[in-house]
């Protein structure tokens, strides 16, 4: 019976209920071990994407490639040859007239400007630095690469819409060349242009209506609560909410009046419509020449040469083109004429798309189209070899002493504690102390990698200290036993045996603390390292700012290019970890030893 | 310096060693009891003239060597199996020499009923019979206090026994100058009285053997072997009798 | 002169020099030890004599471990443990402020339980020792030293080939070997053994006591083990330590055969309770 009992113990239908919900808590245990993974995996893609999508616009950079001619009178009037004295403003008249020279139609002074706007000042300055290296140039006419500004740059690539072709039928009939002309089209190929026209005031329509639904809304409630003070008797609050409804009322009645108007301007669209720029821009190229389209019928096209037509004559069906940038004017930083001019001179084939070098070998500028990064690449360099030079040293012989020397006893425990908490210090802290004590007491100049590097050094002495301490304790005592055993001092076991085979921890330790001090920001901004710097820092004590301050800097700036190239000085700084990561992961699987 | 005795209440912490020591004890017990009675038994055949007890005497024998044999084998497994030391290991020595010699103690046992059986039509003179009774019971006494010594683990009473030897001794030699004269007296006696004589040598040989099992016990106990030649009294082996004597 | 003549007159010398064929090497005497407060050795008394093998045996805990690093000053390692008594190699009591403990560790050795060889070459391993003492002046001495530590520790023939290659690739009996190879580089005068087989297997276990069993022509050797029968193969005295006190000692057959205290009886017998 008893036997009978024992071997029924694990198979009963009470068992297999048993078992069945331990495999059942293993399933749940497993499936949300997945989803914790599977949301980690999706906010990691969601941010690779994220940065990658903005990136794009950084990898290449254009240039206007044009031919400058050095002219001596404008350079070097006195004929002199003397590099230094070369004005800046020389050279930018020489850029200007080059562009001039380009664009003969267009009238000069103020009206040139945003002609001008297409070319960054780096051009300016890049003409100057090449004809200062090689005065003889001066007199010759040389094709230049120009670079351009960050708004034609992001046009280039298609930022504020490209330029796509509608279909154009029929014979289109110009009237006049320059200045506001007319164009009448034998076909409905315009229509495209109304019915764009229709969507665009429809969309107008129901955004319209939904405003007037909430000032309804806003009614009913007034009413609701003018019923409720009525039977309280609130006359007070009845003239108040009365007031209210009326407000509600005149400006839904005014919003309705707007909509009545629109839809009584969609029916009379059969005649004319005219474009504004909250519209698609529509452009009509004919004859060599480019115009935006101010005002449209079915039959007829109003509007402004931004390019002069060769001549008036008919164009036949495929020789003209109707063109539409679907993003509206207001909607993007470059204008309708500064399109009309790039489109020029992309068909001449003088815009030059090449690999963005700049980004990693300039420094920062105001110009996002000439900011880089490799200021702060050098900030961060110095800074973090000062840091190195300073906690690897300290954290490692601190580790060697309280692991192997220092006595057991209250005080080194109180250490030890305190190194451990010091791990967990908020990093503005250490700012704070660099502030007050590094920058205040010691003296160091503010914003250098020298006080930055000194900051960054006490922040990451805890992080190698323990992970030292954590590496030489992995050492066992039987390396140790076996020196000691045949009469090697302490000193001698420490650093013929234990420290060679702790070091690989150590250096992964130090590595990770250094990369975590490689992407640490607070304690630089306590510092000033947030400083605007131009120029490559070549010294612990020259100015500088670090990576992640220059990507925080980068941010503050409302430009679309801007936040492209932050994103990019974040891959940069992420490549940078990256690589620190893997040759620690390196170091840890090729020579640290299992025990 | 706690005393040894009382380990024998202390048990192994691995209990199938201990109950293969108590095996060892009971077996010994039981060859004990065995060599006794066949001892006895022979003695007493050769003193009543019992062919049919001397008969089955004889073949008793067989069983005490069949249990010597498994003592023999239980003892070599134990050596190889459970390494033992100091008191087992002496233990386990002593049981291999007291099974030994307690089997040899069958062998001359076995040879006395032989002889009772070869002299059972003779007449038997009363004395030379009792003479030989005494001896044959002194010596079935020290087998009995020896084997008690044993079981005990009485060092005290195995050198009692060691010394009593003596008297065994002194007893076959008088046993021996008896049969002699009667042998003199009258040769018709001479056949009777050599098995006689070799009945009370072999009684003799197992007074030895009980000193042996005596030996065996003490250095069992005390570990080490008794310190000095054993007391004597056979002179037998260097007797001389001239006719003139 | 007849060379069969000089060893016997060799041998004659011996002999005088070791009375009963010993004389003590180290003498300990009311050694007591403690871990902060906590006794650990009560009051110790024992000689160990030189060219023999001396094994301590005990139950875990009872101090043997304890007294042979005491006999090398390993536990002044430990920040807590303190020794009192005297403790003497030959006539230089151990314990003095003069002596230094890293130069007694060159004089008396020690073979660990887990063989632990420096993560290095076998020729460094052995060579470690040596270099730090100064005990080579050129290149060539140093590998004559490094060879015949190896000869003498039956580990040459073995690893001849690859002197060159990691000590740790060598097996465990191997290296437990290279360990005492490493040990008698130094020329110790004591060679003290913690355990040395305990992570071996009986072959390895085998060879290493055939080691010691050759070693002890010519060192003074003190095993601590926890197999009774190896105490009782390789050495020729034998102590057994229970709960920090020295039970008893005396010749290894008489404590395997015959011992004298109830305790030493009922742990080598397996009676512990």
């Amino acid at each position: 019976m008893e036997q009978q009992d024992i071997s029924t113990r694990h198979t009963s239908k009470k068992a297999k209920v048993r078992l069945a919900k331990r495999y059942a808590f293993e399933r749940r245990f497993k499936m949300f071990g997945i989803l914790a993974i599977l949301i980690s995996a999706a906010a990691l893609m969601t941010l690779v994407y994220t940065i990658a999508v903005k990136v794009a616009g950084v990898f290449t950079e254009n240039y206007i490639v044009l031919d400058v001619q050095y002219d001596e009178k404008i350079i070097d009037p006195s004929g002199e040859r003397k590099t230094e004295n070369f004005e800046l403003s020389a050279f930018r008249k020489l850029v200007r007239t080059t562009l001039r020279e380009n664009f003969s139609y267009v009238p000069g002074g103020r009206q040139a400007f945003p002609l001008y706007r297409l070319l960054s000042d780096a051009a300016i300055l890049e003409v100057r630095k090449h004809i200062q290296a090689n005065p003889e140039l001066i007199g010759s006419t040389e094709k230049f690469p120009l670079l351009a500004d960050d708004v034609t740059n992001l046009y280039l690539k298609g930022y504020y819409g490209t330029l796509e072709k509608l279909p154009s039928f029929g014979v289109a009939q110009p009237v006049g060349t320059s200045d506001t002309i007319e164009v009448f089209v034998q076909s409905n190929s315009l229509n495209v242009i109304l019915q764009a026209k229709k969507d665009f005031m429809a969309k107008e329509i129901r955004r319209l209506n939904r405003q007037v639904r909430a000032q309804q809304r806003g009614i009913d409630e007034f009413n609701k609560r003018i019923l409720a003070a009525e039977t309280d008797q609130r006359e007070q609050d009845i003239a108040k909410f009365k007031r209210e409804v009326q407000t509600y009322t005149s400006r839904r009645d005014a919003l309705q009046k707007e909509v009545s108007d629109l839809k009584l301007r969609i029916k009379a669209l059969g005649g004319e419509a005219a474009l504004n720029k909250d519209i698609a821009s529509f452009f009509l190229k004919i004859n060599g020449g480019m115009v935006k389209v101010n005002k449209i019928s079915p039959d007829r096209i109003e509007g402004v040469v931004y390019r002069p037509l060769n001549s008036d004559a008919p164009a036949q069906e495929g020789q003209w083109e109707l063109l539409v940038n679907s993003k509206p004017e207001n909607d993007r930083k470059i204008s309708d004429q500064q399109i009309a001019w790039i489109e020029k001179l992309k068909e001449q084939g003088k815009i030059k798309e090449i690999g963005n070098w700049r980004f990693l070998t300039a420094n920062f500028s105001r110009e996002a189209e000439q900011a880089g990064v490799w200021g702060a690449v050098a900030g961060s360099f110095w800074t973090m070899m000062i840091t190195l030079l300073l906690a690897f040293p300290i954290g490692v012989t601190a580790a060697i002493y309280l692991e192997e020397f220092a006595p057991k006893n209250w005080f080194t425990n109180l250490i030890e504690v305190n190194i451990n908490n010091l791990a967990a210090v908020p990093s503005i802290i250490f700012g704070l102390l660099g502030l007050a004590f590094v920058i205040g007491v010691m003296g160091v100049g503010r914003s250098t990698p020298l006080s930055g590097g000194i900051v960054l050094a006490l922040m990451t002495l805890p992080t190698i200290i323990i992970a030292a301490r954590a590496a030489i304790k992995a050492v066992p005592p039987s390396i140790r036993e076996a020196a000691l055993g045949i009469g090697a001092s302490k000193n001698q076991a420490v650093f013929h045996h234990v420290l060679p085979l702790a070091m690989p921890g150590i250096l992964t330790g130090t590595i990770i603390g250094m990369a975590q001090a490689l992407g640490e920001t607070a304690p630089l901004l306590m510092i000033g390292m947030n400083a605007f710097v131009v120029d490559t820092p070549t010294w612990f004590t020259d100015t500088a700012t670090a990576m992640p301050v220059q990507i925080f800097l980068m941010a503050d700036f409302p430009e679309t290019a801007f936040q492209m190239k932050t994103s990019a000085a974040i891959i940069v700084l992420l490549l940078f970890l990256v690589v620190m990561n893997a040759v620690a992961i390196f170091l840890r699987q090729r020579f640290e030893r299992k025990w | 310096m706690a005393p040894i005795k009382e380990s024998i209440l202390t048990m192994h912490i691995v209990k199938s060693y201990e109950e293969e020591l108590a095996g060892l004890d009971t077996q010994i017990a039981q060859m004990g009891g065995q060599v006794e009675r066949l001892v006895a038994d022979a003695i007493y055949a050769l003193e009543n003239r019992a062919p049919e007890l001397a008969e089955t005497t004889v073949h008793s024998d067989a069983s005490i060597d069949i249990l010597e044999r498994q003592i023999e084998e239980q003892v070599v497994g134990m050596i190889a199996r459970r390494q033992p030391m100091a008191m087992d290991l002496r233990q386990i020595m002593t049981v291999f020499r007291v099974s030994s010699d307690l089997e040899r103690i069958g062998d001359l046992g076995k040879n006395i009923a032989k002889r009772a059986y070869a002299v059972a039509g003779e007449n038997h003179p009363q004395g030379l019979v009792r003479g030989l009774r005494h001896m044959g019971d002194l010596a079935l006494e020290q087998l009995k206090n020896v084997l008690d010594a044993y079981s005990q683990r009485d060092a005290e009473k195995a050198v009692q026994v060691w010394q009593r030897d003596e008297d065994i001794d002194a007893m076959y030699n008088s046993l021996f100058r008896e049969f002699l004269t009667y042998m003199m007296e009258d040769p018709r006696n001479i056949s009777l009285c050599t098995h006689m004589l070799f009945g009370a040598k072999n009684i003799e040989r197992i007074g030895d053997h009980a000193t042996n099992i005596a030996e065996s016990v003490y250095f069992f106990v005390h570990g080490k072997e008794l310190p000095n030649e054993r007391p004597k009294s056979d002179f037998t082996s260097s007797a001389v009798f001239k006719k003139d004597e | 002169m007849d060379p069969e003549l000089t060893e016997l007159a060799e041998r004659a010398q011996n002999e005088q020099n070791r009375p009963n064929g010993h004389i003590a090497k180290m003498t300990a005497r009311k050694v007591d030890v403690f871990y902060g407060d906590k006794q650990a050795l009560f009051a110790v008394d024992l000689d160990v004599s030189d060219r023999s093998v001396t094994s301590l045996i005990g139950p875990s805990g009872c101090g043997k471990s304890t007294f042979l690093r005491c006999l090398n000053r390993m536990n002044d390692v430990i920040d807590i443990c303190r020794v009192d008594g005297t403790i003497k190699l030959q006539e230089d009591n151990i314990y003095e402020k003069t002596i230094d403990p890293v130069q007694l560790r060159a004089r008396v050795g020690m073979v660990f339980q887990k063989p632990n060889p420096f993560p290095k070459s076998i020729f460094e391993n052995v060579a470690y020792g040596p270099k730090i003492h100064g005990m080579a002046t050129s290149k060539s001495e140093l590998e004559d030293v490094v060879e015949n530590s190896l000869i003498k520790a039956g580990l040459f023939n073995e690893v001849k080939d690859r002197l060159y290659e990691p000590g740790t690739g060598l097996s465990g009996g191997q290296q437990q070997r290279l360990c005492i190879a490493r040990a008698i580089a130094v020329s110790p005068e004591v060679i003290l053994m913690d355990e040395p087989c305990s992570a071996l297997d009986p072959i390895a276990t085998a060879k290493i006591e055939e080691l010691i069993d050759e070693l002890k022509e010519n060192f003074c050797i003190v095993i601590v083990t926890h197999s009774m029968q190896q105490a009782a193969r390789v050495s020729q005295k034998t102590a057994f330590f229970h709960l920090g006190k020295l039970v008893e000692e005396g010749e290894t057959n008489q404590i395997f055969t015959n011992p004298v205290d109830q305790r030493t009886q009922d742990y080598i017998t397996g009676r512990f309770g």
